[in-house]
């Protein structure tokens, strides 16, 4: 007992010791530090890591390229495992260095949203958050950036009146739509009910329960009750590779299911293996290593033994995520530090973020044409009524098979301003 | 198993309360910690900063206050409850809804928060009365579901596709709520209400009742306490706590009710608090809260100290994000095998020690 008494006074000790001298994150004038949330541990540490280490492998050929008008960046993680009450302490943490959070998890993302608000900061969710932040004079300091997920919902309707050869054709359609049943989830629904009104298709929920690993009723019913022409799954994680099992069982064609672009990437098919070839999923931009980006980060940064990855897992999905979100973020502070100068705060970042237009030509200097789609935000507008590219799993990877699918754009602004106006009423000053 | 834990706690505190030398010297450890601590939380917040106050403070009483619930019904009451995250989910949106949409003033709408979420407790408490040990602990568990998939569809409380509802901000009568200095002292002040709630009702016929309930439940209705009663008062009050405290979440801590911070996960995390704090005893639930929400905390930070120190080419951020767990895990076993009745009980174990050498040192003088 007094060796374990030992044990734990030396453990405390060590601790104690490491955080009696209070954190300094003093900025020098050359360089814009740089905090991120990250999530390296947990369930949804395979993607979420590879998303953020695309981030830092953008930013260390930037600094290799000699940063941003010679200015470097330098980041820093704060780990908080997809938990909301950590994500609030790490934000505390760096409070006032932020230049733009983005945590990558919904739920986070919503919890922070008062303190950005308080400190002017933009947070971010890339395709995901609220579908309603893409109203910029509603929710100033949040963004959406690309496809919120009223955006997915509506493409992904537009791609099945494609594939059946027109909108006209879906009258009478039966659409199934099997998810997960929370926020996330459910966020499709009111434009397949708008949609289905419009275009006279029937459409029906098969909600499962997180983490949704059993679903073999579900997709008896879809097979042989509701005989469904077309089955979409807004699954996440391992619950993406559940379907292809279950519907080789049922006999239900894998040629009409369509998954939205959470199970779009390669961690969440490989399981399933040959089952899941020919399965199409969204996405919004695209895969693999061929593209100008991706082959000077190879050659600049993983050459120099400084890249932040595996190198085995540059191309994949989560990863091109990762670089995407780099080139976003950097192009925000480049406006900012062209129009307002240093020191950077979080709001100069945030109006150099509405500044962002990534036309081709942009596109094509940054060497990510074709890589991610032409973007352009305002102050009205924070991004997130895009299209969709569709891919395809052959086996082994991914490939792109589609062009971009608009969403139907004023269905889902619709929504946006309808649910804006709920938010405004319900946070209105109390007299 | 369950019960024959718990008869040895209350034996050995008792066994501690008669170490203590019955001298002047009696109370004087445990008197002096106490008024230090509540010197320290009313004087030092000021100088602390914002980080200490947002990040660490008022986040540690939420929990407290929750784990203080979970103790009364778990560890006074001896009735095994997974609910209470959903107790907080039900007190947080009551809260928000009451002062958002009907204007309510601030204190009423905390209060209804309690009031909401005992009702509910009320409720998930009644299989208490016919089942017991681990048969309550899956029925808890199917309410905490249930209460949560409710909160998702039941259209009227409209939060949304999202599943979120943001508070206006936040006026105690005329007074704005919103620094973090403010939000501090408010939560305190109900953090500390509260406790001295807890404490005279442990130490009343209530908290008796209680007690004899959880040391043999049969023979406390022998002697003619009500188990209808006490059962669902227990799950009521504690669920008034969980409210509560979901309800400061709102207001005080995110300024949101969002439904997915009160998963199962948080359940867990609250019946982890009270037993690594101690069952039965009101000190355990502050330190509980305080292990197992600030200690990951402590060791991240340290480790990214350690990570600075050592610069990224000996380990990776990933294995060290892992590294994290390792240490809480690791620690967790220490404690409980250095002290299985929980942190409150090594803390008596040191004052009472304290008190005897102050006793002897008095006694030879």
């Amino acid at each position: 007992m007094h060796i374990m008494k030992k044990c734990l006074a030396a453990v405390l000790t060590v601790l104690a010791g490491a955080v009696v001298p209070a954190p300094s994150f003093a900025q020098s004038a050359n360089e814009i530090f740089y905090p991120m949330l990250v999530t390296r541990t947990g369930p949804f540490a395979s993607a979420a890591s590879g998303v953020s280490s695309g981030q830092q492998d953008y930013f260390a050929l930037l600094n290799a390229k000699g940063g941003i008008k010679g200015i470097k960046i330098r980041w820093e993680e704060c780990e908080f495992e997809y938990k909301t009450p950590r994500a609030l302490e790490c934000y505390e943490r760096y409070r006032g260095q932020w230049k733009i959070v983005y945590p990558n998890s919904t739920p986070a993302i919503f919890s922070l949203a008062d303190r950005l608000n308080q400190d002017k900061v933009l947070g971010i969710n890339v395709a995901g958050g609220r579908s309603d932040s893409s109203d910029g004079e509603t929710f100033p300091y949040l963004s959406p950036v690309m496809l919120n997920f009223w955006a997915q919902a509506a493409s992904t309707i537009r791609y099945i009146a494609q594939r059946e050869g027109g909108e006209d054709k879906l009258k009478g359609k039966k659409i199934a739509f099997i998810h997960i049943d929370n926020a996330y989830g459910r966020q499709p629904f009111p434009i397949f009910d708008a949609l289905a009104a419009k275009y006279g298709f029937e459409w029906k929920s098969w909600p499962l329960a997180w983490p949704a690993l059993e679903q073999s009723a579900a997709w008896v019913d879809i097979a042989r009750r509701f005989r469904a022409d077309w089955a979409v799954q807004w699954n996440y994680g391992q619950s993406c590779s559940v379907p292809f099992t279950e519907m080789t069982r049922v006999g239900f064609p894998i040629e009409k299911f369509v998954g939205t672009l959470w199970c779009g990437s390669e961690e969440d098919i490989a399981p399933a293996g040959d089952l899941a070839k020919g399965y199409v999923s969204a996405n919004f931009h695209g895969v693999g290593q061929d593209f100008p980006v991706i082959k000077e980060i190879l050659d600049v940064v993983y050459k120099s033994g400084k890249g932040n990855m595996e190198k085995d897992r540059i191309g994949t999905v989560a990863y091109n995520r990762g670089v995407i979100n780099g080139i976003i973020i950097a192009e925000a502070m480049r406006h900012a530090v062209e129009k307002f100068g240093m020191p950077l705060t979080g709001e100069k970042v945030r109006d150099g973020f509405r500044m962002i237009k990534l036309d081709k030509a942009r596109l094509k200097e940054l060497g990510a044409e074709g890589l991610m789609p032409e973007l352009a935000f305002s102050p009205t507008y924070h991004g997130g009524v895009d299209g969709q590219l569709y891919q395809q799993w052959d086996g082994k990877k991914w490939k792109t098979i589609s062009d971009w699918v608009a969403p139907y754009e004023d269905v889902v602004w619709n929504e946006i301003k309808k649910s804006a106006k709920a938010y405004r009423e319900e946070v209105q000053q109390k007299k | 198993m369950q019960t024959a834990q718990q008869h040895s706690v209350s034996s050995q505190q008792r066994v501690a309360r008669e170490w203590r030398p019955a001298t002047a010297a009696r109370v004087q450890t445990d008197t002096v910690a106490l008024g230090l601590l509540a010197a320290f939380a009313i004087v030092a917040p000021p100088f602390l900063g914002d980080y200490w106050l947002k990040g660490i403070l008022i986040p540690a009483l939420i929990f407290s206050i929750a784990a203080l619930g979970q103790n009364i019904v778990t560890g006074y009451a001896g009735l095994i409850s997974l609910g209470q995250a959903a107790f907080m989910a039900v007190g947080a949106f009551a809260a928000v809804i009451a002062y958002g949409r009907y204007q309510l003033p601030l204190p009423l709408s905390i209060g209804l928060g309690g009031v909401v979420s005992a009702a509910v407790g009320v409720i998930v408490g009644t299989p208490s009365l016919r089942i017991k040990g681990l048969y309550l602990l899956v029925a808890t568990l199917a309410a905490q579901f249930l209460i949560v998939w409710l909160i998702q569809r039941v259209p009227w409380i409209g939060a949304g596709s999202a599943v979120t509802l943001n508070t206006p901000p936040v006026y105690l009568g005329g007074w704005l709520i919103d620094t973090a200095i403010k939000q501090y002292y408010l939560t305190l002040a109900i953090a500390a209400l509260l406790t001295v709630f807890a404490w005279n009702l442990i130490r009343g016929r209530i908290g008796r009742a209680w007690m004899a309930i959880r040391d043999q439940d049969v023979a406390a209705a022998v002697m003619g306490i009500s188990l209808l009663k006490y059962k669902l008062l227990a799950f009521m009050i504690s669920a008034a706590y969980a409210g509560i405290a979901g309800s400061l979440i709102v207001f005080t801590w995110v300024g949101a009710a969002n439904i997915q911070e009160f998963e199962l996960d948080l359940s867990i995390q609250i019946l982890g608090m009270v037993i690594i704090g101690g069952l039965g005893s009101i000190l355990g639930s502050f330190l509980g809260a305080a292990f197992i929400a600030l200690l990951p905390i402590l060791i991240s930070i340290s480790m990214h100290k350690f990570y600075g120190l050592v610069g990224d080419h000996l380990v990776s951020a990933a294995v060290l994000a892992n590294a994290e767990r390792v240490v809480l895990g690791t620690l967790i076993l220490l404690f409980l095998i250095a002290e299985p009745l929980g942190l409150a009980r090594l803390w008596h174990r040191l004052s009472s020690s304290i008190d005897r050498s102050i006793a002897a040192y008095a006694n030879r003088n």
